[in-house]
C-alpha cells in the first residue's frame, strides 16, 4: 500500500518537474531549431528542412570571430586579473589570524552584494576622466575589480580547506610565504581554483552592460555587445543567424559550466558561497 | 579594488549632487540636493521606482524564490531520469549569456511567437505581451532565467536536513503540506533569507534583458531604474542627474546588502 502510495507519488512529482521542465525548455528550443531551420521565424515550428546556411553566414570575421577573439581578450585577461588577485588575497586572510580579517571579509560581503549596475554611470564618468574609456586594458580593471570581492570570499573558503601542517613543513624548509602558496597551497586547492576560475570567466562573458558601457568602437567590441547589431540597428533581423550566432557565442559557458560541475556536483560550489 | 569600486562610489558621491552633462558644459558647479529634488518631483522616477518594486516583486520573490523551493522539493521525489532533464534544462537557462536569454523570450512572447501559438492551440486569448504587459513580460524572463540559482541553493539546503526529522513527523502522521510547513520551512529558513536576499540584489540590477526585450517600453512601461538611469545620463546626456539616480539605487542596494550580512552574522 505505501509502496504504491510512494510510487503515485513520484509520478506526480515527474509530472510536475517535466511541466516546469518543458516551459523552460519552450524558447531554448526555438534556438536550436531556428539555427538549423531555412526559413526560421520567431515561432518554434518543426524545421522546413535542414541548412547550415545561417551558420556559414556568421561565420566570418566581422560578425564572429572578431567579437569572439575580444571577448576572449576581455575575459581571459579579467579572470587572469582577478584569479592571481584573488589568491593573494585570499592567502593572508585564510593563514593569518588578525583583527582586521573579520571586518575585512565583511566589506568583502557587502561590496559582493551591491548592484554593479548603480556604479556604471559613475565609472563611466570617471573612466574618461582619467583616459581609459574605450580600451580594453581599462575594461579588464574594472571587469576584474567588480569580480573580486566574489572571488575573493570564495577563494578563501576553499583555501580554509587546506591544512596548514603541510604548508609548515615547507617552511620550516626554508620557503617562503609566496613560495608555499604557489607550490603547496594552489595545487592542494586545484579544483577551488577552478570554480573561481570558471565562474569569473562565466559571469564576465555573459555581462552585457559594462562592456556596453565602457567600450564605443566597433572593432572592440565583445560578442555580448556586437550581438545586438542583429537587433534593431540593422532593419530587418534575420532570425536564422541570430541563433546561430547565439549558439556560437554560448558555447564556451556552456561548456565550461558542464566541465565544472561534472567535477564538483552542481550546487556545492554554490553552496560554500551562499553559506559563507 | 579600493580604486576601481570605491573610487567610483566616492566619485558618484560627489557627481550626484553637480549638474555635470557630457556636452557644451566647462565646469560642473555645485547644485546641492537639487538633483535628488528633481529625481522626487519626476514623474518618470518614480514610475521607474514602482516599476523596479513590481518587477522585482514579482520575479524574484514571488517567481524565482518560490519556483525554485517547489522544484527542489519535487526534485527530491522524482526519478532519477526526469531530475537530470530537469536541471539540465533550468540550469541552461541560468549559464546563458544575459543578452541571448534576452533575445530568446523576446521571440516568446513577440505577437507571432511561441507564446501566442501555444496559447491558440489552448484556444486561450493571444495578444501582443511585449506591448500590452510588458513588465509582466520582463518578470517571467528573469524568472526563467534566474531560478536555477534558487533550486541549486534549495536542494542543498534540503539536502542538509537529517532524514530521521522527516521521517518522525511521518510515523506521526503529519500530511505533506503540513511537514513542509511546520519542519521543512522552518529548518532552512536561513538559506530562504540568504536566498531571498541575493536574488533580489541580483534583480536590482538587472539591465541587459531588459533592454533587449524592450529598451524600457514601450514608452517607459518597462522602465525599471537602471534603464531610467542609463536614459537620463546617456541619452539625455545629464550625467549628474543619473548618477544621482544610481546613488538611490546604490543606497537601496546596500541597505539590503547590509540586512543579508545581519542575516549571516547571526548565524556565524
Amino acid at each position: 500500500m505505501s509502496a504504491r502510495r510512494a510510487r503515485s507519488r513520484r509520478l506526480a512529482a515527474d509530472i510536475g518537474l517535466l511541466t516546469v521542465a518543458a516551459a523552460f525548455a519552450v524558447p531554448l528550443a526555438w534556438v536550436l531549431l531556428s539555427a538549423v531551420d531555412p526559413r526560421a521565424d520567431v515561432g518554434v515550428k518543426r524545421p522546413d528542412g535542414f541548412t547550415l546556411d545561417h551558420f556559414d553566414a556568421v561565420l566570418t570575421d566581422e560578425i564572429t570571430f572578431t567579437p569572439m577573439l575580444n571577448s576572449l581578450l576581455l575575459c581571459g585577461g579579467g579572470t587572469l586579473l582577478t584569479v592571481v588577485s584573488a589568491a593573494l588575497a585570499a592567502y593572508p586572510l585564510s593563514r593569518y589570524s588578525s583583527r582586521l580579517n573579520r571586518p575585512f571579509m565583511l566589506t568583502i560581503l557587502f561590496a559582493t552584494s551591491l548592484p554593479i549596475t548603480a556604479i556604471m554611470v559613475p565609472v563611466y564618468a570617471l573612466f574618461v576622466r582619467v583616459d581609459l574609456i574605450d580600451t580594453l586594458q581599462g575594461t579588464i580593471f574594472f571587469f576584474a575589480a567588480s569580480q573580486l570581492p566574489f572571488a575573493i570570499w570564495l577563494m578563501k573558503n576553499f583555501m580554509d580547506g587546506v591544512p596548514k601542517e603541510l604548508e609548515e613543513a615547507a617552511w620550516t624548509d626554508g620557503a617562503s610565504p609566496l613560495q608555499s602558496l604557489i607550490r603547496i597551497v594552489l595545487p592542494l586547492m586545484g579544483p577551488g581554483v577552478a570554480v573561481v576560475t570558471v565562474f569569473s570567466f562565466v559571469l564576465m562573458w555573459g555581462n552585457f552592460f559594462v562592456p556596453f558601457m565602457l567600450l564605443l568602437s566597433p572593432d572592440q567590441m565583445p560578442a555580448a555587445v556586437s550581438i545586438n547589431d542583429f537587433f534593431g540597428s540593422k532593419g530587418a533581423i534575420v532570425y536564422g543567424q541570430l541563433a546561430a550566432f547565439s549558439l556560437i557565442y554560448s558555447t564556451p559557458v556552456i561548456l565550461l559550466y558542464v566541465l565544472i560541475a561534472r567535477r564538483l556536483g552542481g550546487g556545492f560550489a554554490l553552496g560554500g558561497a551562499v553559506k559563507g | 579594488m579600493a580604486l576601481f569600486l570605491a573610487g567610483p562610489i566616492g566619485y558618484c558621491a560627489y557627481i550626484a549632487f553637480t549638474d555635470l552633462q557630457l556636452t557644451g558644459q566647462a565646469h560642473e558647479s555645485f547644485v546641492g540636493f537639487e538633483n535628488f529634488r528633481t529625481a522626487f518631483g519626476d514623474e518618470d522616477f518614480l514610475n521607474a521606482v514602482w516599476l523596479t518594486l513590481v518587477f522585482t516583486f514579482l520575479s524574484s520573490v514571488l517567481g524565482q524564490n518560490t519556483l525554485g523551493l517547489a522544484l527542489a522539493v519535487l526534485m527530491r521525489r522524482a526519478s532519477k531520469p526526469v531530475r537530470t532533464v530537469t536541471g539540465a534544462v533550468v540550469v541552461t537557462a541560468w549559464v546563458l549569456p544575459e543578452v541571448v536569454a534576452g533575445f530568446l523570450l523576446y521571440a516568446f512572447f513577440r505577437r507571432d511567437g511561441t507564446l501566442n501559438a501555444v496559447l491558440d492551440v489552448l484556444h486561450l486569448p493571444s495578444q501582443n505581451w511585449l506591448f500590452t504587459l510588458p513588465i509582466l513580460a520582463v518578470s517571467f524572463a528573469n524568472m526563467w532565467r534566474g531560478t536555477a540559482f534558487s533550486m541549486l541553493v534549495y536542494s542543498a539546503a534540503l539536502s542538509e536536513i537529517p532524514r530521521e526529522v522527516t521521517e518522525a513527523a511521518e510515523v506521526d502522521g503529519a500530511g505533506g503540506w503540513r511537514r513542509m510547513w511546520h519542519i521543512t520551512l522552518p529548518m532552512i529558513r536561513r538559506s530562504i533569507g540568504t536566498n531571498l536576499m541575493l536574488n533580489t540584489l541580483q534583480t536590482l540590477s538587472v539591465f541587459g534583458l531588459i533592454w533587449v526585450m524592450t529598451r524600457g517600453g514601450p514608452g517607459n512601461r518597462s522602465q525599471t531604474l537602471p534603464l531610467f538611469m542609463y536614459e537620463q545620463a546617456f541619452q539625455k546626456s545629464m550625467i549628474g542627474y543619473g548618477t544621482a539616480v544610481a546613488l538611490l539605487l546604490l543606497l537601496v542596494g546596500s541597505l539590503f546588502s547590509l540586512l543579508y550580512m545581519r542575516l549571516l552574522r547571526t548565524e556565524v
